[in-house]
């Protein structure tokens, strides 16, 4: 497209430097988000990974300045996004970069949807306050959109309302609205944690071709480490609010040097695979992220660990190109077998 | 096809039939109007028949809305069968009543979904754990029934000093520990694990699957596992059943289901699970299904995959195709398969 190469080549879409989020509830102050940065360029696809409450999430809202404030609050940290640091902008401005240049969407596909206005309706009301469209053209843009993401009959099916799609189909509008001002961008969120593993196939397909045709960046953020192998091309795996690891997709995948990562994997049986006689299982449970941390957070679970692991947190550092590494013993650490 | 595949794969269960189910059904009605007539029927289990051989784990999968769990608890009796006779060691489940009933259901429990609805709040795990067992007068002194509730706890990993607190105390993989214990209170000889580790994080459900697979050794348990996690039912069952809409469509050993699929949903539903492998999933075809599940309610006539199918033909459309064995042990159903010869 053609704004997108208007862009010095050096800049990077997206820069988030040491963001920080917490909320402040009754039962203490939840460190959310610990200090994360990395960086996107145009056209990426970044997968993040992680389990619940690691962070993954707060982390695109507070991107998207979505963070219900109070509780929540950014503490500290930039988000560059094309030169301009997202924190900073007033509400005003904030709104006009959501949707038309930063679209996000949610795991949810029935309740992120109004129920009670026609789907045409709403996507139309983003291409009339963005795009400033009359009733008529916005009307047309929505059915290409719903045409785009394959949905059929699509001009007559703006008038029906939500109840009226399937699970899959929903997921499908909600991208045409995500995708109805051309966002350089697109947040998913979970996007297909709520569908059948065949409606989920059809989604990662959609997603995979519209960006390969609009020329966008995706940042895929999921649970599922068999979505992130086919999709992205680098992943973040976040634990309690810190990346931990980060990389091309390929030497995550490889040469996990994070004893979550090789944890992670695994824990997870192959469908491809013989059978293993036991799966590998971490121990314990995640960590609760009230209260300040001290150290690294993986360290009660972790089978590496060694004296100053829960007393120091181990920067992350580059251990061979692109493939970054937050762990004091990372030398030792490799991947059974 | 080579005659290694028709073998039954590594580990050779006994042929002993602890269930024999056939033909069960399960509809649920749907009612219109004022007088609530009947005007319709969901067919949410619709003529299902299968065995389950004692120590082994029978897979059931699909996607939502195929009957998996349906099927599973009207096994248990949770849901009155609409039709069909679950053979349960030689007495028919479905016949029972009343204390008959109860009595012979002990032999069976399920493990639920959802580890939070699962579990009353206002009851102490011993609570929880206890209760069966006073209900068929298995322990006779409290004092009994806390060292029996604390060598189940210690069964699952759990330590037997938080039988007085409350499920909001634990975390999700816990509580799930908690519903195996109370599953397990009664010595039964089969459980039904409905969705065991589908609302648990990626680490925690390896260590759930572990327990299992250790007590099934322990105390000889047979399961049938329901999900729709396609890897983690390879890695537990013997055998696996594929579910859709309401009929099971292709039934055989795990290895053979893997390496071999006949039916093309059964090839689909394998196609479409991401592999966590980035070489592989480079390299994969995948066959995308088309379309959604149709309603339960007005399931197409012929063969109910018809819809979606990328290889239907005239005649899918007009039979419903029969389940035929296609070689030992290796069932399925689909007119473009053929028994081997």
């Amino acid at each position: 497209m053609s704004d997108h190469t208007m862009q010095p080549a050096s800049e990077h879409l997206l820069e988030v430097k040491n963001l920080t989020t917490r909320f402040y509830t009754e039962d203490g102050v939840v460190h959310a988000v610990n200090g994360i940065s990395y960086t996107m360029d145009e056209g990426d696809t970044l997968g993040v990974v992680g389990e619940s409450g690691c962070g993954k999430s707060v982390h695109a809202l507070s991107i998207m300045r979505l963070i219900p404030v109070p509780p929540g609050k950014i503490e500290d940290g930039e988000v560059i996004f094309r030169g301009r640091d997202l924190l900073k902008l007033n509400e005003d401005e904030m709104r006009r970069v959501r949707g038309a240049e930063i679209a996000m969407i949610f795991q949810d596909p029935m309740t992120s949807l109004n129920p009670v206005k026609t789907i045409g309706f709403q996507i139309m009301e983003a291409l009339k306050l963005h795009q400033g469209m009359d009733n008529a053209q916005a009307r047309e843009r929505s059915a290409e959109l719903l045409d785009l993401v394959g949905i059929p009959e699509a001009a007559q099916r703006l008038d029906d309302y939500p109840h009226q799609f399937s699970g899959g189909m929903r997921q499908r509008v909600m991208i045409a609205m995500g995708l109805s001002c051309n966002p350089s961008l697109l947040i998913a969120d979970e996007p297909t944690t709520a569908l059948d593993v065949t409606i989920q196939a059809q989604i990662i397909e959609l997603v995979k071709r519209l960006q390969h045709q609009l020329g966008m960046a995706v940042i895929w953020i999921t649970h599922d480490l068999g979505v992130v192998a086919g999709m992205a091309k680098r992943v973040n795996v976040m634990y309690a609010g810190h990346i931990i690891e980060s990389g091309p997709v390929k030497l995550i995948y490889s040469n996990p040097r994070h004893p979550y990562t090789v944890g992670l994997l695994g824990s997870l049986p192959s469908v491809g695979a013989r059978r293993a006689k036991t799966l590998f299982a971490i121990p314990g449970e995640p960590p609760d992220l009230v209260g300040a941390q001290k150290g690294c957070p993986f360290a009660p679970r972790c089978t590496y660990k060694v004296e100053r692991c829960p007393y120091e947190m181990p920067p992350i550092e580059e251990i061979e190109p692109g493939h970054l590494v937050a762990c004091w013993e990372r030398d030792k650490v490799r991947k059974p077998q | 096809m080579t005659i290694e595949n028709s073998i039954p794969s590594e580990e050779v269960h006994s042929q002993e039939v602890i269930l024999k189910v056939e033909n069960l059904k399960k509809y649920f009605p749907i009612k219109r109007g004022v007088f609530r007539h009947r005007v319709g029927d969901v067919k949410a289990v619709d003529g299902v028949s299968f065995n389950v051989y004692k120590g082994e784990t029978l897979g059931l999968v699909g996607e939502s809305g195929c009957g998996k769990t349906t099927t599973g608890r009207t096994i248990i009796r949770l849901y009155e069968p609409t039709e069909g006779q679950v053979d349960f060691q030689g007495v028919d489940l479905a016949k029972l009543t009343g204390a008959e009933l109860r009595h012979t259901r002990r032999k069976i429990q399920m493990i639920f979904q959802d580890p939070y609805a699962s579990l009353s709040p206002r009851m102490s795990v011993l609570g929880i754990v206890g209760e069966p067992m006073e209900i068929h007068h298995l322990v006779k002194t409290p004092n009994e029934r806390k060292e029996r509730v604390a060598e189940l706890l210690e069964m699952v990993g759990l330590d037997p000093a938080f039988m007085n607190r409350f499920p909001h105390e634990f975390s999700g993989g816990q509580r799930q520990r908690i519903g195996v214990a109370r599953a397990l209170a009664l010595n039964p000889d089969m459980i039904i694990c409905d969705e065991p580790i589908s609302a648990l994080d990626v680490s925690i459900q390896a260590q759930v699957v572990n327990l299992l697979e250790e007590l099934q050794a322990k105390v000889d348990l047979t399961y049938i596992f329901i999900a729709h996690d396609l890897s983690m039912v390879r890695h537990i069952s013997n055998r696996v059943a594929v579910m859709y809409l309401g009929k099971i469509v292709e039934l055989t050993d795990r290895e053979t289901l893997y390496t071999n699929p006949l039916h093309p949903y059964t090839q689909a539903l394998l196609s479409a699970v991401p592999v966590p492998n980035p070489e592989i999933e480079e390299k994969r075809q995948r066959t995308i299904l088309e379309g959604d599940l149709p309603s339960p309610a007005h399931p197409p006539v012929g063969c109910n995959f018809n819809t979606r199918c990328p290889r239907a033909f005239d005649h899918c459309h007009v039979e419903e195709p029969p389940m035929i064995e296609v070689e030992p042990g290796h069932f399925c159903a689909c007119h473009l398969v053929q028994p081997s010869k």
